[in-house]
């Protein structure tokens, strides 16, 4: 009987055995740092530079918005845009792979990743170089007077909204792809049968069907982009720094630790919101 | 003219993804072609070919010794990370018990923040606590923010496994420990390897969450970034097109080996 019990309490041990040691890890090196974080941002400066006394000050984060009222907001315009455009050119490119590509499928797939196999970084610094100065396109768009002599690319919105589209493509592509592959060719063809047009089967029944995949590939292009500094710090010009830019010179190089903190803090629950609203309405719960 | 048109309307889709594709290799493209450049500090414009930066990689001071480091990490965390992923997978997909979606909840959370909260949240922590940032920072960073994405992958293959397979096993008198190593692990095994190449990539690309958290421990990444203001040593490039082969060269071997299985079965 006592064995009996105890193999039966083991089993119900089991999962938090198997869950405990990845748990734990998150809890002292997600939530812990997360809390850290809350408590540094109502901190105000001590005596010394880079000291900071906690004096509940919760104003910083006022003085932290209203700082960065503008980076913050063409933060979440670059990333919509960029998200717009991603989910524009990696739509068709996962239908192509999904329905068109026949046994050409997997090795489609490789290569829709294989970019991403060099460095994030060392594609940013190529486009960077490809648009720039010494680079060949800008010699051409002049040579045909599309761009005059003083025009450039780099160092505009354009240039960085076009790195941050490129840099997060496969997160948006494959989603699709899985939620495109997964529809039956049969619904489709059904459609067709009760006299629908190619439009209106698109709308009425591959894109309801592909929302899972929209949603997961929007949300895992958003959230990066709308936190990116690099593509900004690379292909922009001062007047187009992102919250990321932000808040790293904040940190790391004016040492303001409780105005980095509550603008990070103030990101985190922003984008946490919109993430949440965007799930609900999407109706993909399951998602979580 | 007419048959011209309709041929366009018909292959619109395949015009797109080439496009599409030739938008996607661009950059890889140039790395590839200025990996040969025939210069010596800065590789903004091309000087002539030569195989001098190939046959001598580590030739820019540092790089190799940043590349050590990135492999070291990416090993180690991919290590950690895949087997506590895989860990909290099973749990979730293969036992009832409670508080399961605060477990999912905390699962989620790390891939809906953006890395620079993560970033800036570790390193405050670690000044809090008096912890100077190194190469051990880096690795814990690193476990954290790949956890999830295993645990996500690996969940998605204990979800699609037939489980009339590991009864079949238990009907011949395999225990569950038997059932287990000879039948769930192998079947596991393509989900579990793919989670882990996810965590090395992800790991040996990270730029943002490693430069706060790195202190002077230099990265291949951070490299990249603190040299592309001086100009980019043509080494760079030669490390990331032999990255991007190897890397090639690893997905495709997997699916050679997946589909001679396939095939076997």
């Amino acid at each position: 009987m006592a064995l009996v019990k105890a193999r039966l309490n083991r089993k119900r041990l089991w999962p938090y055995i198997l869950l405990a040691p990845g748990l734990i890890w998150l809890m002292a090196f997600f939530v812990t740092p997360i809390y850290q974080l809350l408590t540094t941002s109502t901190q105000t400066p001590g005596v010394n530079i880079g000291d900071y006394i906690q004096t509940y000050r919760f104003a910083n984060f006022i003085d932290a918005i209203v700082g960065a009222r503008a980076q913050f907001l063409r933060s979440f315009e670059y990333a919509f845009i960029a998200t717009a455009l991603g989910l524009l050119i990696s739509y068709p490119l996962a239908y192509a792979i999904a329905f068109k590509s026949g046994r050409w499928k997997n090795t489609l797939l490789v290569l829709v990743v294989a970019p991403f196999f060099t460095s994030f970084l060392l594609r940013t610094v190529a486009w960077q170089q490809i648009l720039g100065e010494q680079g060949l396109v800008i010699k051409v768009l002049r040579g045909v007077h599309l761009l005059g002599a003083t025009g450039h690319l780099t160092a505009t919105p354009f240039a960085v909204v076009a790195g941050l589209t490129y840099n997060f493509l496969p997160f948006m592509t494959l989603p699709l792809y899985a939620s495109l592959e997964r529809i039956d060719p049969r619904t489709m063809e059904a459609s067709g049968d009760l006299y629908a047009n190619a439009f209106t089967t698109f709308r009425k029944v591959t894109l309801p069907l592909s929302m899972p995949g929209v949603v997961a590939g929007t949300l895992l292009t958003f959230i990066p982009a709308a936190g990116d500094y690099i593509n900004a710090e690379l292909l922009g010009n001062p007047s187009t720094k992102m919250i990321g830019n932000v808040i790293d010179a904040r940190y790391l190089q004016i040492v303001d630790y409780p105005g980095a903190a509550a603008l990070s803090f103030i990101l985190m629950v922003t984008i946490l919101v919109m993430v949440m609203l965007y799930i609900r309405k999407a109706g993909t719960e399951e998602l979580l | 003219m007419k048959t011209a048109t309709r041929w366009f309307s018909r292959n619109l889709i395949r015009i797109y993804a080439v496009l599409g594709f030739t938008y996607l290799f661009i950059p890889v493209l140039y790395t590839f072609v200025f990996s040969f450049n025939n210069s010596t500090k800065s590789n903004l414009v091309w000087r002539g070919f030569t195989f001098n930066n190939w046959r001598n990689p580590c030739g820019a001071p540092d790089v190799c010794n940043a590349l050590g480091n990135s492999l070291k990490i990416g090993l180690l965390s991919t290590a950690i990370a895949t087997l506590l992923g895989t860990l909290i997978a099973f749990a979730i997909g293969r036992y009832a018990f409670k508080g399961r979606s605060l477990v999912n909840m905390l699962i989620f959370l790390p891939m809906a923040t953006p890395e620079i909260v993560m970033g800036a949240s570790l390193l405050t922590m670690f000044l809090n606590f008096g912890i100077n940032p190194g190469f051990a920072t880096i690795v814990i960073a690193h476990v954290m923010f790949c956890i999830s994405f295993v645990v996500v992958t690996v969940k998605a293959r204990i979800a699609s496994l037939d489980p009339r397979l590991e009864q079949a096993a238990m009907d011949l008198y395999a225990d569950e420990r038997e059932t287990f190593r000879r039948v769930t692990l192998p079947l596991l095994a393509p989900g579990i390897a793919g989670a882990a190449l996810l965590a090395f990539s992800l790991s040996f690309d990270d730029f943002i969450i490693t430069n706060f958290n790195s202190g002077n421990v230099n990265t291949f990444p951070k490299f990249v970034y603190i040299s592309a203001q001086r100009g980019l040593p043509p080494q760079a490039n030669v490390i990331g097109a032999s990255m991007f082969i190897i890397a090639l060269g690893v997905v495709l071997l997997g699916q050679f080996v997946g589909r001679r299985r396939n095939g076997a079965i």
